[in-house]
């Protein structure tokens, strides 16, 4: 059995980072009051931005590439979550379809504009971020051979951002505004604090989250951009809901769906896994989101406001 | 009231240009021409008869998604699981026209029926969940849909898998599919089939819960204020649980006339794009059976010329669903439109009273 963790471990946290950043990003948006259901179309541009860069420049650049990728993702999501901003902030547009509409934009015009430029819809990478281990700390009994082996960049930089918004979020006066915005504007707004300001960094923070997530996916396991994410912005929505709008519950949340799916998709290698139905190892972290919710429903910790178009006039 | 209808199609058809300019627009950056891609795209949706009842054979699930998102809005709930409903119910009925053999108007009946159901159960839990324990259905319809295609991904393999591939299921027989050679020889060979009529016939039906019946007022009255409903007497959990549950069935049914009408067998490890095209169609629609009719043929002629479209010109055949997409956009955002129009009237208004003086 601990031959097996230790197998499958390296792939689960490659694959809990990215949803663990988007993750992050849903968590500033909803705090700050807006539903972002666009999360799945972030990560789909920021992929696409980033395969787009690291393709043209890496025969210039070589592996430096990769990080301007990720940056060039970065930008592009903020920039792209800005439509959802507008028109949640501004226009007080149903929040939902606003982000409905981000994913269908998302999916459609990067693959229109992948066929352009490849032909097939497909981009590819020549070369992604390679797995190092940690000098020293991967000697440590136990927790080095799971932590500290095999690792990408990516994942200690996820984590850093981690820290840094959870004490961005609780121990700054911004984080306070952040918060205040999500649970009742109207006071935030009477305190004198810019409520749509406020929203617009929160938006633009899923944006630039997300993007980078689906810029993780392609340069640490997938190498090829193909228009989808797979669900994966959904489960990163699913995640914020499991953690409860918290940043170390989303951080157990996702490492959860992480490891579920990883196990799911090894399952056929691993003879003790092969006699669960692959049905049942696949619907898991969907059925668990679903009971997580009814437990979850009569002591909610959702910001109260996420949703709701802030008016001025209302009290 | 007859103003504000007029006024709500004018926004919607404002919604469409900006989206087709949108659409040019990216043809234009990509070095494409938008008046041949938008010839080539028109043309490939209505031709000749043949891709005229392609175009309708497209429209057909679309106008039940469009239906289904459309109902569920008007009681106030979002659905957007009808991907998945549709999954369930195209399952639901290839399995009962893969299995049973029976004289085929029974046979049709059946696998619409199980269609039906299966679309049902599939509403009824997230209605379910929202009115017994306030569960976002936003949330729950989008888990919803990921259990549907993973039951797909591992059903049809497992029970119905076809002769040469792994990801799809047999074919249907002749006598188990909603098309039929009489319509398509009326359609000279199109994809167009009987859930044309079901889709019709749905409309009508709706159209009259909606707008005839207790049960439809009830259903509106929640959707404008769940508290002031309760208020009033009426049972607002089992409202909002049937409403979601009718939702799923109409998706459900949706999923049969793609699945066992326009194809022929159900491929695994796709999510069909309908459900959130029917986000669209309803919008457009204003969530009234006319308007889903109406929006669902535009989109099924976008759909369905595409791929001409694509086979005369460079132009890849996405633009359609960036189109589609981009529409939605500005649906959600009509507000922005609305100003616009209140900015218009006011300026021509003034000109007027100057005119008189």
């Amino acid at each position: 059995m601990w031959a097996v963790i230790t197998q499958i471990f390296p792939y689960a946290i490659a694959f809990t980072v990215p949803l663990l950043i988007t993750s992050l990003g849903g968590l500033f948006s909803e705090r700050s009051g807006v539903v972002n259901i666009g999360l799945e179309g972030l990560m789909v541009v920021g992929s696409f931005t980033s395969a787009l860069t690291i393709s043209g420049l890496y025969p210039a650049m070589g592996s430096a590439a990769v990080w301007i990728g990720l940056g060039a993702a970065i930008l592009a999501g903020a920039a792209f979550s800005l439509l959802h901003a507008f028109a949640s902030i501004n226009l007080n547009a149903n929040q939902v379809i606003s982000g409905t509409a981000i994913n269908m934009i998302a999916g459609a015009l990067t693959v229109f504009f992948a066929r352009n430029i490849t032909g097939s819809g497909n981009i590819q990478i020549v070369s992604g971020l390679s797995r190092r281990s940690i000098p020293l700390l991967k000697d440590l009994p136990f927790i080095g051979r799971l932590f500290f082996t095999q690792t990408y960049t990516t994942t200690w930089l996820v984590l850093l951002i981690l820290l840094a918004a959870w004490f961005l979020i609780y121990k700054t006066p911004f984080g306070l505004r952040l918060r205040s915005c999500g649970e009742h504007p109207q006071a935030a707004d009477a305190a004198g604090v810019n409520v749509y300001l406020i929203r617009y960094i929160g938006v633009l923070f899923s944006g630039a989250f997300a993007g980078l997530g689906g810029a993780i996916i392609l340069v640490t396991y997938s190498g090829e951009f193909n228009g989808s994410v797979a669900g994966l912005g959904f489960l990163a929505l699913a995640s914020l809901i499991f953690g409860q709008w918290k940043p170390l519950g989303i951080l157990a949340a996702t490492f959860f769906f992480g490891f579920a799916s990883t196990v799911a998709n090894v399952s056929q290698v691993i003879p003790a896994l092969a006699l669960i139905p692959g049905l049942v190892l696949k619907a898991f972290p969907y059925v668990v989101t679903l009971i997580a919710l009814v437990i979850f429903s009569k002591s909610s910790q959702a910001p109260r406001a996420a949703g709701e178009p802030f008016d001025h006039g209302k009290r | 009231m007859k103003i504000r209808v007029s006024r709500e199609i004018i926004v919607a058809l404002i919604a469409v240009v900006l989206g087709l300019a949108a659409g040019a627009l990216f043809m234009l950056i990509t070095g494409h021409n938008p008046f041949e891609g938008y010839t080539y795209l028109f043309r490939g949706g209505l031709m000749n008869i043949e891709r005229i009842g392609n175009s309708l054979a497209t429209a057909t699930p679309l106008i039940m998604t469009g239906l289904s998102v459309a109902f569920a809005f008007r009681t106030g709930l979002f659905n957007i699981g009808a991907s998945g409903q549709m999954l369930i119910g195209g399952l639901c009925a290839t399995a009962v026209g893969l299995t049973l053999v029976l004289p085929q108007p029974l046979l049709l009946a059946l696998m619409l029926l199980a269609a039906f159901c299966g679309g049902a159960l599939w509403g009824l839990v997230p209605g379910f969940l929202k009115a017994r324990f306030n569960v976002h259905e936003v949330v729950a319809t989008i888990m919803m849909n990921w259990i549907a295609y993973w039951t797909v991904y591992y059903t049809v393999p497992a029970y119905f898998k076809g002769p040469y591939l792994e990801t799809e299921s047999r074919k249907i027989p002749e006598y188990a599919s909603l098309k039929v050679p009489w319509l398509t020889g009326i359609f000279e060979g199109s994809y167009v089939n009987l859930g044309l009529f079901v889709a019709l016939a749905a409309i009508l039906v709706i159209g009259v819960i909606l707008n005839r019946t207790v049960l439809g007022y009830q259903l509106k009255a929640a959707g404008f204020n769940r508290y002031a409903s309760e208020y009033a007497g009426m049972n607002v959990q089992r409202n909002i649980i049937l409403s979601m549950t009718i939702a799923g069935a109409l998706a459900g049914i949706g999923g049969a006339t793609l699945y066992v009408g326009y194809a022929s067998n159900m491929q695994i490890g796709v999510l069909p794009s309908h459900g959130f095209d029917g986000i669209a169609v309803a919008l457009l629609g204003s969530n009234t059976p006319i308007g889903v009719l109406g929006s669902a043929l535009f989109f099924g002629i976008l759909h369905s010329g595409k791929g001409f479209m694509n086979a005369m010109t460079e132009i890849p055949p996405e633009i359609g669903d960036t189109i589609i997409a981009t529409i939605i956009y500005f649906a959600a955002t009509s507000v922005l439109i609305e100003n616009g129009l209140n900015a218009l009237q006011r300026r021509f208004g003034q000109r007027r009273a100057q005119e008189e003086n």
